[in-house]
């Protein structure tokens, strides 16, 4: 018991499991990578559902002529060919499209099919509607379909959705070296007299600063860790629910980014470690 | 070994402005101490005993001047070079400056911990040292559980294990009855007989009488008699003014 007590004082000479202890700095940290766990998860989530829904947006508008005659179609694609806000116009072969529906339809001998024109818009964000309506002025019953477009606008505000994920990660490591910061300096007061001892004693400002390092990179991977498993059942449901949308076969456990979180902790002990590295080491400048 | 060359010592905070430097704490002090020597350092207090000790442990720079510990040229070394030097000399505090919470044992320890000595070789010698000082039952207690004078002996024993080339006290016999101040000049004396340098700074007027040793003596910020000083003369003739010393002359 003695030798055990006396074995753990000879790693912890300024007594910083004492004066660096408690749960603030732990829970904050881990309040903070709960934050950061669901930042990733969601900057991961938005990256899957963009990637999705982009590969299936290839098509931009389509137009569709009910009951119209080949003669019908060619006027149409003429007419929109005429227009300046129209890249490109192509009227689908009847056949082709027999054969898109035929899963839903069976058989389409008989079924009067409508013609379809794809079209593409020099600017994706004009609105094809205007476009419809005055199709709709050469050959009436035109009816535009702009289900391109709107994937288009879902994946850039999935992309933005990412982006806004990777500032609330930096957002929560700049949080998280400052609650370390302070935690050190509070250390350093409490511990003021032995670290000053301990430079008296000739030990290097490496040797002090790397024990209040390790001692807060420790406390804030605890934090993280406890934090980034409690995001744990939350991530699950989410990805349950989103599921269905990214298309993903295996939803819950599966899906969840595993690496990105695992690199939570040792993230956190990265920014402990550092933050306190350069903290005491600046403290340490005031001494000769 | 210490050598001072008018040398003067400003602390910051003098004036109501941030950065203001105060008036010379030291000026012109210029001495040397051969290596092997045992100084005396006397004065009444507020003379700049301390400032001088400070300068010699490498806990200040000189404002102005030259100081040279053991080879190093403090006023103009990087910082990066002064733990080296740090860790050649030894120095017990007026108030021993014992970390709390480690034990008597860890305490003793700690300089050969910062040396990087692996505890294996460690061991036998903090037990040696513990026994020097007198107080190897005590290993395992807690420095504030002991007397004045045993935590005076640890200050000491910590001083001395790492083998200073350089052992400063400041006032080591403040808080000591005269049995145990006599004690503790003795194994400062032994010390200085293996070798080591020893500088103590004291207003006893009888401990100093009792050992006579070489001698600078301070007044106002000012080394009394530079002469002398360098020509290192006995004790009892640099302590030659009566009404110069401290009221609290003598034991406890």
């Amino acid at each position: 018991m003695r030798l055990a007590r006396r074995r753990r004082y000879s790693r912890d000479p300024l007594g910083l499991r004492r004066a660096l202890s408690g749960p603030l700095l732990p829970g904050l940290v881990a309040a903070m990578a709960l934050l950061a766990a669901l930042a990733v998860a969601g900057a991961q989530g938005a990256a899957a559902l963009a990637e999705r829904w982009q590969r299936g947006a290839g098509a931009a508008v389509t137009v569709q002529l009910p009951d119209a005659d080949a003669a019908a179609t060619e006027r149409a694609v003429t007419a929109l060919r005429g227009m300046e806000e129209v890249a490109e116009a192509q009227a689908m072969d009847a056949a082709r499209l027999a054969d898109l529906l035929r899963p839903w339809l069976g058989g389409t001998a008989g079924l009067p099919l409508p013609a379809v024109i794809e079209i593409r818009l020099r600017d994706p964000r004009a609105d094809p509607v205007l476009v419809g309506d005055r199709l709709a002025a050469t050959v009436p019953g035109a009816v535009v379909e702009a289900h391109g477009l709107w994937v288009g606008r879902l994946a850039a505000l999935a992309r933005s959705l990412q982006a806004l994920s990777w500032v609330v990660l930096g957002l929560v490591a700049a949080v998280a070296a400052a609650v370390v910061a302070v935690a050190t300096r509070a250390g350093l007061a409490a511990r003021r007299d032995a670290v000053e001892v301990l430079h008296g004693l000739g030990a290097r400002d490496g040797e002090i600063a790397g024990r209040f390092a390790r001692r807060l990179g420790l406390m804030a991977a605890g934090g993280a860790l406890l934090g980034t498993a409690a995001a744990v059942p939350a991530l699950v449901l989410l990805a349950d629910l989103a599921a269905p949308w990214t298309g993903a076969a295996a939803g819950g456990w599966a899906s969840l980014p595993w690496p990105a979180l695992a690199a939570v902790p040792p993230f956190a002990y990265l920014v402990g470690w550092a933050t306190a590295q350069a903290t005491v080491r600046r403290w340490l400048r005031q001494l000769p | 070994m210490v050598r001072f060359e008018a040398v003067g010592l400003r602390y910051p905070g003098g004036g109501p402005q941030r950065g203001d430097w105060g008036p010379e704490a030291l000026s012109d002090i210029t001495f040397a101490l051969p290596r092997g020597s045992f100084t005396w350092l006397l004065g009444a207090s507020g003379a700049g005993k301390s400032s001088v000790l400070k300068l010699m442990h490498l806990a200040l720079r000189p404002s102005r001047g030259e100081v040279e510990v053991l080879g190093l040229r403090l006023a103009r070394a990087p910082r990066s070079a002064l733990p080296a030097v740090r860790r050649r000399i030894g120095v017990v505090f007026q108030d021993f400056r014992l970390l709390p919470y480690l034990s008597v044992f860890d305490n003793i320890a700690l300089p050969l911990r910062l040396a990087g000595r692996p505890e294996a070789s460690l061991r036998a010698d903090v037990t040696e040292m513990l026994r020097w000082v007198g107080l190897e039952s005590k290993a395992p207690a807690a420095p504030q559980e002991l007397s004045g004078g045993e935590q005076q002996r640890i200050a000491i024993a910590r001083a001395v294990i790492a083998r200073p080339d350089l052992l400063l006290a400041d006032e080591p016999t403040g808080n000591l009855d005269s049995r145990q101040a006599r004690r503790l000049l003795a194994l400062l004396r032994e010390m200085n007989r293996l070798g080591t340098t020893v500088v103590v700074a004291s207003h006893d007027e009888e401990l100093v009488a009792r050992f006579p040793a070489p001698s600078l003596f301070l007044h106002e910020g000012r080394l009394h008699d530079p002469d002398n000083a360098r020509a290192l003369h006995a004790a009892g003739d640099a302590f030659g003014e009566p009404g110069e010393g401290d009221d609290a002359l003598g034991p406890a």
